[in-house]
């Protein structure tokens, strides 16, 4: 039950995406966050949202899966939508005591909806396109510059590497202790959000021990692989730009060129 | 015969402070030599400190007093620390917690980068643990959709690539089913006859250590009794004395022995009884 997650979770292919730099999908990820939320009018969002689904049929992944993604936030999504449709002005189109809904609540709620399911889906080819240890290895290179300010670059991408080898670990020995503890009467099931909070007690105890258990091994396996904190340590796969990563980027640019240029000619629908 | 381990005289206990001076040494004075190319097998009970004994070899832990020699560099050399875990490579028991990275190739390859060497050389050395464990298709699967056995084997691949002189294997199939057991004994046997590799195999498997050249038996920190598998595994009443089990085809013939059968004093696998026993069923 716990272990259907598909949020952050690689799935390995060799489609065009698959062979794009880490590096540079984390940055043209951050340029698409970003040009989301520029697209002022329909004309900007259809463009980018439509630019968003090209790159998520040219990984090759079954858009299911970007659909299961999505569900593990419909609540936000629903929610912020139904509270932007309160909040706007412009024409009202309907009143009732307190409550007015207008074109502009209308036009909010559609923007905020979209905006985010594109943003959780572009996202998700992030995280279905690249390995966890390609991930970390391109945030170390990308904040390397900040190693000037002291801040131990290598430290913080081993320790995201270590964190993301260990969720599936975690999730199933999570999943053991549970039904030990079900096995010896535990109920989960029942009673009032407190009482539930409580009774994950006796399972977060033997999760917390483990852990430490756990960690303490890994150190040593790591020490007997001569770990000693990245000094002189090279990588086996080098990172390099290719074509691949040239096509995307040009490809990008013109996406979000087509998008600031129908912000500007055509007149904005949200703030 | 070069001695490639040296044990000298070794006690251990955890912890150093004053107080703890009247708690019980793990290790009470080993001493033990290890060939080059040998297959040492170390048994004995829980708490018999044969664990212990086996994070000696790369300097984990240090003696209380006592050496331990690597290839004659002492393990208490701070200055050569690297010199001897890349010699002496040590698996654990938990195939879960020795793997670090994500991908099976990159965790192999994880041993390699700490020792700076080119990214070339370290696919080549990948590959070549990749296969020489059997797990080459695997190289781009995620751990965890591995069974135990093949988790073990890739963290054996992981030593192997740093190009050891030795692995130490610190119960390396207590967790596994008897198929993934199977597995890596049968790895374990193939790096030391192919490859040349030292191994030292800690296990309280008796079936497992009878494959080796030789059998070190430990019981509350102490080497009780040492020799080839066919030496100590006669010695039946001695090891029951420490309540240590003995394989099943031995301990059969053993009790045959007893109620006045003639049958040969030491058989150590199924094959070797049931030839045993055929001799006398034809008589």
């Amino acid at each position: 039950m716990v272990r259907d997650v598909t949020l952050g979770q690689f799935m390995p292919g060799h489609s065009l995406i698959h062979k794009l730099d880490a590096r540079s999908k984390i940055l043209l990820l951050i340029a698409y966050i970003v040009f989301i939320f520029l697209s002022e009018n329909y004309f900007s969002l259809a463009l980018i949202t439509v630019a968003s689904l090209a790159v998520i049929l040219l990984t090759k992944i079954n858009f299911k899966f970007y659909l299961k993604s999505l569900k593990v936030i419909l609540f936000v999504i629903v929610f912020t939508g139904i509270l932007n449709i309160f909040y706007g002005s412009g024409t009202v189109l309907y009143e009732w005591g307190f409550i007015t809904i207008t074109e502009g609540g209308i036009n909010n709620a559609i923007f905020v909806i979209i905006r985010i399911a594109v943003l959780v889906m572009i996202s998700s080819v992030l995280t279905f396109t690249t390995s966890p240890s390609d991930l970390t290895d391109a945030i170390e290179k990308l904040l390397k510059p900040l190693s000037v300010f002291h801040i131990k670059v290598h430290e913080i991408a081993m320790m995201m590497t270590i964190a993301l080898r260990f969720i599936p670990v975690f999730l199933e020995e999570t999943d053991k202790i549970m039904n030990a503890q079900k096995a010896r009467g535990a109920d989960f099931e029942s009673g009032n959000v407190f009482q539930r909070i409580k009774a994950l007690i006796p399972v977060l105890i033997p999760l917390f021990v483990s852990s430490f258990r756990c960690a303490n091994d890994l150190a040593t396996a790591m020490e007997c692989r001569c770990y000693n904190g990245g000094n002189n340590r090279t990588r086996m796969k080098v990172m390099k730009f290719s074509l691949a990563d040239l096509f995307g980027l040009m490809f990008s640019l013109l996406v979000f060129a087509g998008v600031i240029l129908l912000n500007l000619y055509l007149p904005a629908v949200v703030r | 015969m070069k001695n490639f381990i040296e044990v000298r005289n070794v006690f251990f206990k955890y912890g150093e402070s004053e107080e703890s001076s009247e708690e019980k040494y793990v290790l009470d004075g080993i001493n033990l030599n290890i060939h080059k190319g040998e297959f040492v097998a170390a048994v004995g009970h829980n708490g018999s400190g044969k664990s212990t004994l086996a994070k000696h070899f790369n300097s984990i832990y240090l003696p209380t007093t006592g050496d331990v020699y690597v290839d004659g560099i002492n393990t208490k050399d701070d200055e050569r620390l690297f010199d001897i875990r890349k010699k002496v490579g040590l698996v654990l028991q938990n195939p879960d917690n020795q793997i670090v990275a994500g991908i099976v190739e990159d965790d192999v390859a994880f041993g390699c980068e700490n020792l700076g060497i080119a990214p070339r050389e370290i696919r080549e050395r990948v590959y070549n643990a990749l296969e020489a464990v059997g797990m080459y298709e695997y190289r781009k699967h995620s751990p965890e959709k591995l069974s135990g056995g093949q988790k073990q084997r890739v963290a054996i691949a992981g030593i192997i690539a740093m190009e050891p002189e030795c692995i130490v294997l610190d119960e390396p199939t207590a967790m596994l089913d008897p198929q993934g057991r199977q597995e890596v004994i049968s790895t374990v046997m193939k790096l030391n006859r192919e490859l040349g590799i030292t191994v030292i195999l800690i296990t309280h498997y008796m079936e497992e250590a009878v494959l080796a050249d030789r059998v070190v038996m430990l019981n509350s920190g102490k080497i009780i009794l040492e020799g080839t598998p066919k030496e100590v595994f006669s010695q039946v009443e001695l090891l029951k004395k420490h309540r240590l089990d003995v394989p099943q085809a031995t301990e059969l013939i053993y009790q045959l022995r007893g109620c006045g059968y003639d049958l040969p004093p030491t058989v150590l696998n199924e094959e070797e009884c049931v030839d045993a026993l055929m001799q006398i069923l034809k008589k």
